[in-house]
């Protein structure tokens, strides 16, 4: 229950980094947080003690692996944060070269 | 089990330097040891696949965000309201209390239920031919996610070209 | 951006690209085996493309890898693996392991497992390149 516990305090920062902070990097920081927690969550559930990596190097040998299931999914969403990740780099640059700044509050015109 | 505690009580301070430093390169290097530190952590969770992932998608998500910062001021001058800052602290307890709430209800730590991998590990070697079971599920099981992840990369690729290549023709 | 790093910082690249490509190929090829596979594989070889562009600079990096090539490889790469999960369609099955599974812990093995890797590192390194060169783009249009 513990390791979970600090999972949650990963994510209760991002979301104050999103929440409160006017520096647009900074709140790129919270997103890429709080995909590092989720990530880290979904891994520790399935985590065995005293397993081994799930991957076979005698055949026909029975082993305790931990749970491959949630390692196939995280693969997944770790390159997926990498795109998300890349994407919000991109506009924030636009909108520096626009306005001359990273400051939320002069940021005041949303045109389309 | 020591060894946990101590990676993640050196995320969480990591974590709070990223968010609360004023130079913006201190900033990212901060988010850099906390994306090390999960990468260490994958490994003594017994996922090697995710550890590999990790370290390099981490070197270059740092790259690319100091490539985004690096024609910019470097230092954070904004002054955020006081009645902001004690909002978002409000906000963070409780989503930390509701998650803790939330997640009582979980198997303990360290002993998962295991119910649909057991098929995983019965057919996993002699269905698809892989000794590494991860690449079997996520290229022969649930091939189909892995289509929806190429297309979100590509997605990606081309939003960002997009977005930066309207610079030439009417940008102030 | 334009000239590039020292003379120390080039000539430690000109050796270590090919290193770094070699191993992001080996990573790719041994991921049924092995931990890894196509994504972190992937990953590395962008990387090597991204090291000898950030060290040599933008205008010798432009002489040497062409922009629409990489565009080309990276649909060639997308439609490689659509079509190998269609393949299987005919007979019903989408993503059908067609080819033979071969014996297990060998190199050629698995069936489509190792097409699909490839498929999916020469895709992920031509993205994430992509991403590198548009960023760049930028800097030496200021």
């Amino acid at each position: 229950m513990l390791p979970y516990a600090f999972c949650a305090g990963l994510l209760g920062i991002g979301l104050y980094a999103i929440i409160s902070k006017k520096n647009i990097i900074k709140i790129i920081i919270g997103v890429c947080l709080i995909e590092y927690a989720v990530n880290l969550f979904i891994v520790m559930v399935g985590y065995r003690i005293g397993g081994l990596p799930p991957i076979i190097t005698k055949v026909g040998e029975t082993t305790k692996f931990v749970d491959p299931l949630p390692q196939a999914l995280v693969l997944t969403a770790i390159v997926i944060g990498l795109a998300t990740t890349a994407l919000l780099a991109a506009i924030a640059v636009r909108i520096y070269k626009r306005y001359g700044t990273f400051d939320l509050t002069q940021i005041r015109r949303l045109k389309g | 089990m020591i060894e946990f505690y101590f990676l993640l009580i050196f995320m969480i301070v990591a974590a709070v330097v990223a968010v609360e430093t004023r130079d913006l390169l201190g900033v990212i290097i901060s988010l850099g040891a906390v994306g090390f530190a999960q990468a260490i952590l994958f490994l003594m969770l017994q996922a090697p696949d995710l550890a590999i992932t990790q370290v390099v998608v981490e070197a270059l998500t740092l790259v690319i965000l100091i490539a985004a910062i690096s024609r910019t001021t470097r230092i954070d001058t904004t002054k955020g309201a006081l009645v902001t800052s004690v909002l978002g602290v409000c906000i963070l307890v409780f989503v930390v209390i509701a998650t803790i709430q939330a997640l009582r209800f979980l198997p303990p730590f360290g002993e998962p239920l295991l119910r649909v991998s057991e098929f995983y590990f019965e057919n996993g070697l002699w269905g698809t031919g892989a000794a590494n079971l991860v690449a079997a599920i996520i290229l022969d099981f649930r091939a189909y996610d892995t289509l929806g992840e190429a297309t979100v990369l590509f997605t990606a690729a081309l939003g960002v070209m997009v977005i930066l290549r309207a610079i030439g023709r009417k940008g102030k | 951006m334009r000239e590039g790093m020292t003379l120390i910082v080039k000539t430690v690249t000109r050796i270590i690209v090919g290193f770094l490509m070699m191993y992001g190929l080996y990573i790719i090829l041994h991921g049924h085996l092995t931990p890894g596979g196509g994504f972190p594989g992937g990953v590395i070889v962008a990387g090597s493309f991204i090291l000898f562009l950030l060290s040599y600079g933008g205008k010798a990096g432009y002489n040497r890898i062409r922009k629409s090539l990489i565009s080309v490889f990276e649909g060639f790469g997308g439609f490689v693996f659509l079509a190998v999960a269609l393949f299987g369609l005919g007979a019903g099955i989408f993503f059908w392991n067609f080819l033979g599974k071969g014996e297990p812990l060998n190199l050629f093995s698995a069936g489509i497992i190792p097409i699909c890797n490839i498929a999916i590192g020469i895709k992920v390194a031509c993205a994430l390149f992509t991403i590198f060169v548009a960023f760049l783009l930028l800097k030496e249009k200021d």
